[in-house]
């Protein structure tokens, strides 16, 4: 399975190469490869089917517990036969619809990746190898949606899809890291095996809420569903393939998959079904507002998936069979339906409802194919979606909790269905009309191929339920039930409650079709209740998160060099104000005072000439002065380094002070003139924290003096001044001898200072000169 | 001398960040003047001072005789003071060329890296 995963990940990246080399014949590889992966999943049927799960595992960070596991059971092959399958025609369908498409190696590329991802989600056994395929299905889907970067909607669409799925990414992660810490699993395969993760456990909440917020995100429930209607903006083959038939069902497969190991409890059964029918109903009424085909179908989606996220929720083995059931029915017949639309929106360029009129004389197959689907979908006799809607009825019916919500959403979006289901192959194609659409272009045969394979498909498996797709559905069952319960799928129960009802729907369906434009005529308050629902309050927040990061960086990174040093100015007070507050003792003057009695002449003289010329300096408003006044106190701190046995020091310190003198009188005319800039106000804050600063370092000194340490250097250095480097001057040595790498890196810090200034006086970018 | 000096080094330290919060670009190498040569000391008297007993073996000896001033904080503050130099000279460059090229002299209008 490793190998499979591989394979598709280097086809992917190699789709762009191979569509420069193989030009239009790129699809060939590219439906050839899940083809192959279809027939590689078809082998291992036999052996599933026997009820055997087949595990491998290779490591990869053992020690962390994250290994690249994987598990083929009957769930997991389900899913996998699934999105190999559809992916194929999927394929196969994109030739047609973006055949001409500079970026079709682009466009390859990223479904090819999807379906890879899509294919780890389904066969991981490590949580945390699904959480990684899991956010790549994410990013995909982000990638796909916005493949037409150029229009805006489909940029803020992608956007919105991928902060939406990927916050649910996230919860996913703290769920899962929660689930590891409370059982101590790393596997689904431990997991099972295990014993039952009890409610009573206190990380039992937190995890499963965090799980659920996961699933609830991916598979657009209320009130997260907002961005799967958006995500129509991707071109129909990812409407098709990622948000009716795999992606969005990849929510599903967790709960399904989480539902032993969680399951069975008030919270669990309680929140899935309240969200589930919440977001059923909201599908369904939403669904018949709009005119525009794929938004239709987008709200139908999120109504199934209402549907079966309430499946999961009502937990008997009657749901989870009527779950699996429902699954694959509509996968194959809303796939059919979108790849309909995006066809007839590629001959005729329009896909409003209200616009189309009399397609069927001219696209006969493709109204075929949306017949077989929309039949399907309406839950009539022969088709599969007749079982998955009789059963559906039923495990509502028998619902625990909440009977007759459960089953007051299904009977509600049943209705939505048969309604859309008319629209989309009998109100489109056959309903009489003076004029008809004009067909610009007749649909290719990779357009009406792949739908039309789905819809047949749809109406084989609904003939013969038992044979066909029964067995596979038992094994996955057995997987999410946990039970050896055998499921028995038949197309004819007789006449029962449940056979009356599923007439009652059809003929209100019907009946409510006829009433569409009229409820579309309508749309005002629903559409105002729309405008106000999440959707506007995610771009409430994405816009206040882009004004606060805004207002937050103008607040803290403001430009202004002043505002930075007073924040590291205080900080650092602040710092040692608690070092000094916590640990050292009080410093005591008094015993110092006679100190003040061996202070010499000369150097009170100096100390003041100090003094006098800061104050000077404070005052004064020539730049002359300035200098002059500067070069005085670097003098006299030059006098001060010889007063006290430092005359290498003081040497130095004249020559730069000197240095620094001429630089500035020769720059002088070059450099501003003294303006009065600063503000009365903030001077006063400005004296205060440079008063507050100086304070804090004289009390330092204070201190230090107080507690002199006596180091051994000295002594060393006195020793072996002479003995070992043959010098005298001491300090000397230690400059040019015992550190003298660090004089050399003194010496490379002069010369990269000296280039800098040679390049800023040379430079001279007005003139043409080189930057 | 040593219960003064530290008040001399937190003036000094005071008045050079005082000019370094200036707007000016002109206070601003004054500040940082100030502000260098007040680290300079302050590592100088941090290292504890004695008065004329220079760090030097006499000819006569061949150990240094005590009492001797510590030459590790001379020999740490001479590297300070050229470090500090250049990029003194370096900051006036640097001043001089902003206020060629941007003809202005206040800091508080530097503050985006596009030329407005």
């Amino acid at each position: 399975m490793l190998f499979a995963l591989l394979a598709g990940f280097m086809l992917s990246f190699l789709a762009p190469v191979l569509h420069r080399l193989l030009g239009k014949l790129l699809v060939v590889p590219m439906v050839l490869f899940p083809l192959a992966l279809f027939a590689y999943f078809c082998t291992q049927l036999p052996g599933v089917l026997a009820g055997n799960v087949l595990l491998q595992g290779y490591a990869w960070a053992p020690s962390l517990g994250i290994n690249l596991q994987f598990r083929l059971d009957g769930l997991g092959l389900l899913f996998a036969l699934l999105v190999s399958g559809f992916g194929a025609l999927v394929m196969l369908y994109t030739k047609g619809y973006l055949g001409e498409s500079p970026l079709l190696g682009r466009f390859y590329l990223y479904l090819t990746l999807f379906m890879t991802a899509m294919l780890g989600v389904v066969l991981s056994d490590n949580l945390f190898c699904l959480f990684i395929f899991w956010e790549l299905t994410s990013i995909t889907s982000f990638l796909l949606i916005g493949f037409d970067s150029d229009k805006e909607e489909a940029r803020t669409s992608a956007w919105q899809a991928l902060l939406v799925t990927g916050a649910g990414g996230l919860a996913l992660m703290g769920g899962l890291i929660l689930l590891n810490l409370a059982t101590g699993s790393y596997t689904f395969s431990a997991l099972l095996n295990g014993e039952k993760f009890m409610a009573t456990h206190p990380l039992y909440l937190p995890a499963t809420l965090l799980l659920l917020l996961a699933c609830f995100t991916k598979s657009a429930q209320f009130p997260f569903h907002f961005w799967l209607p958006n995500a129509m903006a991707a071109p129909t083959p990812v409407s098709a393939y990622l948000h009716s038939a795999t992606m969005v069902k990849a929510g599903i497969y967790l709960l399904a998959r989480l539902g032993p190991v969680l399951g069975g409890t008030e919270v669990w059964q309680m929140v899935l079904l309240m969200v589930g029918t919440a977001t059923t109903l909201l599908g369904a009424l939403l669904a018949l507002q709009y005119t525009d085909l794929k938004a239709v179908l987008a709200y139908t989606t999120i109504s199934a998936l209402g549907l079966m996220v309430s499946l999961t929720g009502i937990d008997t083995p009657l749901a989870l069979k009527a779950l699996l059931v429902f699954l694959l029915a509509h996968a194959l017949y809303k796939g059919t339906l979108f790849m309909v639309v995006g066809a007839i929106d590629h001959s005729t360029g329009t896909r409003d409802a209200q616009m189309l009129r009399g397609l069927g004389p001219h696209l006969k197959l493709l109204a075929a194919a949306a017949t077989l689907a929309g039949l399907s979908m309406a839950g009539i006799l022969p088709f599969f979606g007749f079982v998955g809607k009789e059963l559906l009825y039923e495990a509502t019916l028998h619902s625990p909790r909440l009977t007759w919500w459960a089953f007051g959403g299904a009977f509600v979006s049943g209705l939505a269905f048969v309604a859309v289901a008319s629209l989309l192959s009998y109100g489109i194609f056959w309903h009489k009309a003076s004029v008809s659409t004009p067909v610009k272009h007749a649909p290719s045969f990779s357009l009406y191929l792949p739908p039309l394979l789905l819809g047949l498909l749809g109406l084989l498996l609904g003939l013969s339920p038992s044979s066909l797709a029964a067995p596979l559905l038992e094994q996955a069952f057995q997987v999410i039930a946990s039970t050896t319960t055998e499921l028995h799928l038949a197309l004819w129960h007789g006449f029962t409650t449940i056979f009356v009802l599923s007439l009652v729907t059809v003929s209100l369906g019907v009946l409510l079709y006829f009433l569409l434009p009229r409820l579309q005529q309508l749309p005002i308050t629903y559409q105002r209740l729309y405008q106000n629902g999440p959707n506007k309050l995610y771009h409430l927040t994405f816009k206040g998160f882009l004004k606060g990061a805004k207002a937050f960086t103008r607040r803290v990174q403001g430009g202004y060099l002043r505002n930075y040093m007073v924040t590291i100015v205080l900080f650092f007070c602040c710092l040692l104000v608690f070092v000094l507050w916590r640990d050292a003792p009080a410093i005591d003057l008094s015993q110092r005072v006679h100190l003040l009695q061996e202070v010499r002449l000369y150097e009170l003289v100096l100390w003041v000439l100090v003094m006098a010329a800061l104050l000077y300096l404070l005052n004064t408003r020539s730049r002359l002065t300035s200098i002059v006044v500067m070069g005085l106190v670097g003098y006299s701190a030059a006098l001060f380094y010889i007063l006290f046995g430092a005359p290498d020091v003081a040497a130095t310190q004249l020559l730069i002070e000197t240095l620094t003198v001429v630089i500035f009188v020769l720059l002088l005319h070059k450099l501003p003139a003294f303006t009065y800039l600063s503000h009365q106000y903030r001077k006063y804050k400005f004296v205060f924290v440079s008063v507050l600063f100086g304070s804090l370092m004289t009390y330092v000194l204070l201190l230090v003096q107080e507690h002199a340490v006596t180091s051994e250097l000295q002594q060393f250095y006195g020793k072996a001044s002479y003995l070992q480097a043959h010098g005298r001057n001491i300090v000397n040595v230690i400059l040019v001898d015992f550190r003298g790498f660090d004089t050399l890196g003194e010496i490379t810090v002069l010369a990269v200072a000296a280039l800098g200034i040679f390049a800023l006086l040379r430079l001279n970018p007005e003139k043409g000169g080189k930057r | 001398m040593e219960i003064l000096l530290p008040f001399m080094i937190g003036i000094l330290f005071a008045v050079g960040l005082y000019f370094m919060l200036h707007r000016h670009l002109f206070k601003l190498i004054l500040g940082l003047i100030l502000f260098g040569l007040a680290t300079n000391l302050f590592l100088f008297v941090v290292g504890g001072i004695t008065r004329s007993s220079i760090a030097i073996i006499p000819e006569t000896e061949e150990v240094a005789t005590e009492p001797y001033a510590d030459p590790v904080p001379q020999a740490l503050l001479l590297t300070a003071i050229v470090i500090g130099f250049g990029i003194q000279a370096f900051a006036i460059v640097l001043v001089r060329r902003v206020y060629q090229t941007l003809k202005s002299n206040n800091l508080d209008e530097l503050n985006s890296t596009d030329k407005t």
